[in-house]
């Protein structure tokens, strides 16, 4: 099977299982028929989505040798850049004196327990397409698949959680999602070595 | 001569995806021939055959050949598997890198000897006046600290560096006129 190949069906796998967990654990939250036409609710899902898409052209590149990675490095930046953009203009809306409330919200440890919970089974399928692919460098391939998989698990994770302030965004989903590409990065460089 | 072997080496191996088993003997030759010029050049120091890392290459080449996309320059391909089999095989030995220490000796410095002798030293101390004498020997012969030199003297520390720094100067000025009147 060509190397496209495996990498589509890896992610097309890797968002089946997020969406099983996603329904089985928690599903969406109850609200979410309005929370749709609310831009801070769809900004969420602009954020997670840029982030998977990008890291995932980013670490097809990078599973294969001879293919330049640096380009696609620079599109990894594009999420970061959509999220500290919203928290600018978040920091310039909402008083000062509950910044540090709507940072930490209500429901932090959720969001570090449910993301890396969603994360997980993508994360595994990555590997073992990585352990298929031969990437020159296997510990930095395996962190982008694992931010890959906390894009995704992030997407899902964005339905159920109810805070929906790019400051809550910024601080925990990152937080979560940094989680997942260490192991990534640790699990690769001992899995997808050749 | 690279532009040739691109398209050679591609159609070759285009050819061995496509079942064609004598492309493929052909393509791995080649390709063997460019590894292990790359090799030959990246090893500057023995310990490592070149001849290790065309085999480590040609492997790796045949067991990840699904990730060459056919579309692709296979030159940044093979080169990019070379590299990465070099640095795994220099890897592998720099951890454990055995040295014998009589194949090194000879670029070993010898112990440098002791260059000036008791009798200069004094020479060099007789030029001072008694006080200077006695802080310059307690501090470079003797090797006193400054605050054991100023105890021991009774001095005040500061005395004593004034004392050494001046003693010294004198020490050099002495000596280096010495040797430039040898010129």
């Amino acid at each position: 099977m060509p190397l496209l190949a495996v990498w589509s069906w890896a992610v097309g796998f890797s968002i089946a299982i997020s969406a099983v967990v996603f329904l089985t654990v928690f599903g969406p939250r109850p609200d979410i028929a309005t929370a749709i036409e609310t831009p801070r609710f769809l900004f969420k899902f602009l954020v997670t989505i840029t982030l998977a898409v990008s890291a995932f052209y980013c670490v097809r590149a990078l599973a294969r040798p001879g293919e330049s990675g640096r380009n696609t490095i620079l599109c990894l930046a594009a999420a970061p850049a959509l999220i500290v953009t919203a928290v600018v203009v978040e920091l310039f809306i909402l008083p000062p004196d509950i910044w540090s409330a709507t940072m930490i919200g209500t429901n932090s440890i959720v969001c570090l327990i449910y993301i890396p919970l969603i994360g997980l089974g993508p994360l595994v399928i990555l590997m073992l397409a990585l352990r298929h692919s031969a990437p020159t460098r296997p510990g930095l391939a395996g962190a982008v698949a694992g931010v890959l998989a906390g894009g995704i698990a992030a997407t899902f994770y964005a339905a159920q959680c109810n805070n929906d302030s790019p400051l809550f965004v910024a601080t925990w989903y990152t937080i979560a999602i940094t989680g997942l590409a260490v192991l990534g990065a640790i699990g690769a460089n001992q899995l997808a070595r050749w | 001569m690279e532009r040739r072997d691109e398209a050679e080496l591609a159609r070759l191996m285009r050819a061995a995806i496509s079942g064609d088993e004598n492309a493929y003997g052909d393509f791995l030759q080649q390709a063997a021939c460019l590894v292990r010029g790359m090799a030959r050049q990246k090893i500057v120091y023995g310990g490592i055959d070149p001849e290790d890392i065309v085999q480590e290459t040609l492997l790796a080449i045949h067991l990840k050949r699904h990730t060459w996309r056919q579309d692709a320059p296979i030159m940044p391909w093979l080169y990019a598997i070379a590299k990465y089999k070099l640095i795994d095989v220099f890897r592998q030995r720099g951890r454990r890198m055995e040295i014998e220490i009589g194949e090194i000796a000879e670029t070993l410095a010898a112990p440098t000897s002791q260059s000036v002798s008791d009798r200069e030293i004094s020479r060099a101390l007789a030029t001072l006046s008694p006080g200077q004498r006695s802080v310059v020997a307690a501090i470079s012969v003797d090797g006193r600290s400054i605050s054991e030199t100023a105890k021991w003297l009774d001095l005040s520390e500061a005395a004593v560096r004034v004392a050494f720094h001046r003693g010294i100067a004198a020490i050099t000025m002495r000596f280096s006129r010495t040797l430039s009147g040898y010129e």
